[in-house]
């Protein structure tokens, strides 16, 4: 259970965090940064998962299932765009020019 | 069996495991060298924290059977688009994906909201906060989308539109409020569908009027917007693990939408608010005639000259061409021609975007300058060569006080011995303004695609022998 201070106080501790986190990125990482920072939200799914683990009357269950549908579709979609951008500055990395 | 309090303690544990991932995740993705590494360390937090909790949750046999087969629609879905989408059209994906984030925030409100089940004041305000923010997010990023992929390709303005979406937003406001208060159980009405209806429309009234070019900031907010909603509902379900993460994402998204608004010299609430790109057709110095070129004369000129800076823009995104050019870009290396790229920050769709292109196409980082590194340098090239490129070379933003672009930062390509410009047609940039670069004495324009123009520059080169 996390009471309202100490939910306040951890709010606030992470916003702190995640401007430290960017803060510092070359420009060049901006969109690769903003579809991971994309994935990392998906963590909603976990929400929504418990959201339609509780539900117990039809309305309830098609909205809950919908959210399990789009909060999956966010984080594996989120994962594999992320994955395959930065894959490419690996190898536009390795193969060093002329 | 476990005991309830040990199932307790070890999901809160997997939240915190995966928010601590997440964080260094994030970290790591901040750099070139570590960044696969990062999503990776993200998608092992994620992993966890999904698998537990499947474990865990303790629903009846029928929803833990709905649980599992929505988390394989959504997922085998996204896979596949994820997999199969080109590089080029990135950025709306990133929309889609962000947007079903903001949908699935808004679902949990609603699920709490319908089943009635949540009384404390503050769990309501935070659940209506958050689906309100979710909604908009989802509506917004679906019609960002949509605008991006070439669905809606007109901007939809008309005289009070902002009196109108302003009413909207009080609308909303008003049923979040009557549903926090338990006022709105009184009416009779069917105050969660309104409320959820109004924040929907919101975010579409909100997005039709913005134009493409300012799309890329929009996506980021909505990403910041999505991150937020997300830490809302957090507190809702008592998740450390998604107060955490939506939070640093929404903290996260603010800041690199500040960025991105920078470079391109404009303020947020001018992206939001203005009418940008429909009226400002005049205002531009442009004088001198456009002059044609011929590839092969290009060709020639680019073969015998000792460095050249190359421009890429949208066009080049749009038409694929990025290979071409590094194929250009190697045989010119090989007769000896030193070769830049130069980075306008809001190249192509999104800033990064261009570099994303070029490193798929394989061109390696030390070629590739970003504007502060490489404005000097114009004055000592002999050919600037502009692929789809436009408003960011437009002199005009430097010496033009009436122009809509003025104060932007932009790439000093006029200072070059010669220009080259590789344009479809005669028109005008995203901002619908004219480019007095074309009109120089020393520029001239090479007609169509990019992927098509470049190719014959290719042969021209090859020919110069």
């Amino acid at each position: 259970m996390i009471d309202g201070v100490i939910a306040l106080y951890i709010f606030m501790l992470a916003a702190f965090t995640g401007y430290e986190v960017i803060s510092r990125v070359p420009v060049i990482l901006h969109t690769p940064l903003m579809s991971g920072s994309n994935f990392v939200h998906g963590i909603v799914l976990v929400g929504a998962m418990v959201a339609l683990a509780t539900a117990d009357d039809t309305l309830v269950r098609v909205i809950g299932f919908i959210g399990v549908v789009l909060a999956a579709g966010n984080a594996v979609g989120g994962y594999v765009v992320t994955e395959r951008m930065l894959k490419m500055f690996v190898l536009a990395g390795k193969k060093k020019g002329p | 069996m476990l005991s309830a309090s040990i199932v307790q303690n070890l999901t809160q544990l997997s939240y915190l495991i995966a928010a601590a991932l997440f964080i260094m995740g994030l970290k790591r993705m901040s750099s070139p060298v570590t960044a696969v590494s990062g999503v990776r360390w993200a998608g092992v937090g994620m992993l966890l924290a999904t698998v537990v909790t499947l474990l865990f949750m303790g629903a009846s046999s029928l929803n833990l059977i709905l649980v599992v087969a929505a988390i394989a629609i959504g997922s085998i879905v996204a896979w596949i688009s994820g997999k199969r989408v080109a590089m080029t059209d990135m950025p709306q994906m990133i929309a889609l994906y962000n947007g079903m984030g903001g949908g699935a925030a808004a679902a949990i409100a609603a699920v709490k909201l319908f089943s009635g089940d949540e009384h404390s004041i503050v769990h309501l305000a935070m659940a209506v906060s958050g689906g309100f923010i979710g909604a908009v997010s989802f509506s917004g990023s679906l019609i960002a989308f949509a605008k991006l992929q070439g669905l809606i390709t007109k901007s939809v303005r008309f005289g009070g539109q902002k009196f109108l979406n302003l009413a909207i937003l009080l609308v909303t406001v008003g049923f979040g409020v009557m549903l926090v208060s338990g006022a709105g159980l009184q009416t009779g009405l069917p105050m969660v569908t309104l409320f959820f209806g109004f924040a929907l429309l919101l975010g579409v009234a909100m997005t039709l009027p913005i134009g493409g070019a300012d799309m890329p900031v929009v996506i980021s907010l909505y990403n910041a917007l999505t991150g937020l909603a997300v830490g809302f509902e957090g507190f809702v379900l008592d998740n450390a693990a998604m107060i955490i993460a939506g939070t640093v994402v929404g903290a996260a998204g603010t800041l690199l939408t500040q960025l991105m608004a920078k470079a391109m010299n404009r303020s947020l609430g001018n992206v939001l608010f203005s009418n940008f790109g429909e009226t400002s057709v005049a205002g531009g110095t442009a004088t001198g005639t456009q002059k044609p070129i011929e590839a092969s004369d290009a060709g020639i000129m680019m073969a015998y000259a000792q460095k050249i800076i190359i421009v890429p823009g949208y066009g080049l995104a749009v038409a694929q061409a990025q290979h071409k050019v590094w194929e250009l870009t190697q045989l010119l290396i090989d007769r000896g021609v030193k070769v830049r790229f130069a980075i306008h920050p809001v190249a192509g769709r999104m800033p990064g975007h261009m570099n994303v292109l070029l490193a798929e196409a394989g061109v390696p980082y030390d070629l590739i300058s970003d504007l502060d590194e490489i404005n000097a340098e114009f004055e000592t090239a002999d050919v600037a060569l502009i692929i789809g490129a436009n408003d960011v070379v437009n002199p005009d933003a430097r010496s033009n006080k009436s122009s809509p672009i003025y104060g932007m930062p932009i790439l000093n390509a006029d200072k070059a011995r010669n220009v080259i410009v590789i344009k479809r047609g005669q028109g005008q940039g995203f901002s619908g303004i004219d480019n007095a670069l074309f009109g120089l004495d020393q520029t001239r324009m090479l007609y169509g695609d990019a992927q098509a123009a470049v190719s014959q520059l290719i042969q021209a080169v090859k020919a110069a022998e």
